[in-house]
């Protein structure tokens, strides 16, 4: 799908950087209009899926994240969040509810978050490769505007 | 992110401004756990009313310190949940386990 307009940012996976990531996107995304609703499900997803980066991809060392977010023919928002880190072993397993590999600070709610709070969700990942998590978000036009 | 805390009648008010997200998730338990040894409060009332944004990291930190409560024979309450913590809450099904007001 063609792209009227994108932002890509490229980072290191310090967990200082997950308010950034996340503000940056609202911001991208606040050209087209969403409601205060939908800029805060999409900072939460945007949190969600940066925060596994830099906690899962990374456990150890510091690495190269990338949030790449386009917008789309129909008002659609995508957001791209890309590590080159461990990758996931068992990404069905990964996604479902509760299930962590991450510290006491992680609930294991991140991936149920992501599909909840946007319209599609798709994980790709290889072990040692790393790992992609692409999400859409489709902004509904309001009347009036 | 901001601790404010009022303590009266072995009941802690505890105030959290600002981002609640991972980065600042691990000092925040510790915060709350040096917090709650230290007042022995019989009830916590968690008050997010300033807080500007939570992610799922939150959710730990609330079910932690629900834990600790329990374990020194209290009880938690969380109050003025805005609407971006409260989506956050409700898809985990946190009010399952907590009284959320």
């Amino acid at each position: 799908m063609k792209a009227s307009n994108y932002i890509v940012m490229e980072f290191l996976s310090r967990s200082v950087n997950e308010g950034f990531a996340r503000s940056a996107v609202a911001a991208f995304a606040a050209q087209l209009d969403p409601t205060l609703e939908e800029i805060g499900d999409i900072k939460t997803a945007v949190s969600e899926a940066v925060t596994n980066a830099i906690v899962h991809a990374y456990p150890d060392t510091l690495g190269k994240v990338v949030v790449r977010a386009r917008i789309l023919e129909g008002g659609i928002l995508e957001v791209t969040v890309r590590d080159w880190g461990r990758g996931i072993a068992d990404v069905a397993k990964a996604r479902e509810p509760l299930f962590t590999t991450g510290g006491a600070e992680r609930s294991g709610m991140g991936f149920t978050i992501m599909e909840s709070f946007m319209d599609t969700l798709r994980v790709t990942s290889k072990e040692g490769q790393g790992t992609k998590v692409v999400m859409r978000r489709r902004i509904a036009q309001r009347a009036g505007r | 992110m901001d601790v404010r805390i009022k303590s009266e009648d072995r009941t802690l008010t505890i105030c959290l401004c600002g981002d609640m997200d991972h980065h600042g998730a691990r000092g925040l338990m510790e915060q709350l756990d040096r917090l709650l040894e230290r007042e022995l409060p019989s009830k916590t009332i968690l008050d997010l009313g300033e807080l500007s944004f939570m992610d799922s990291s939150g959710i730990a930190v609330i079910l932690r310190a629900k834990r600790r409560m329990e374990a020194l024979g209290g009880n938690l309450v969380v109050v003025n949940i805005p609407k971006q913590a409260a989506r956050v809450l409700e898809t985990a099904g946190l009010g399952r386990y907590i009284k959320l007001i």
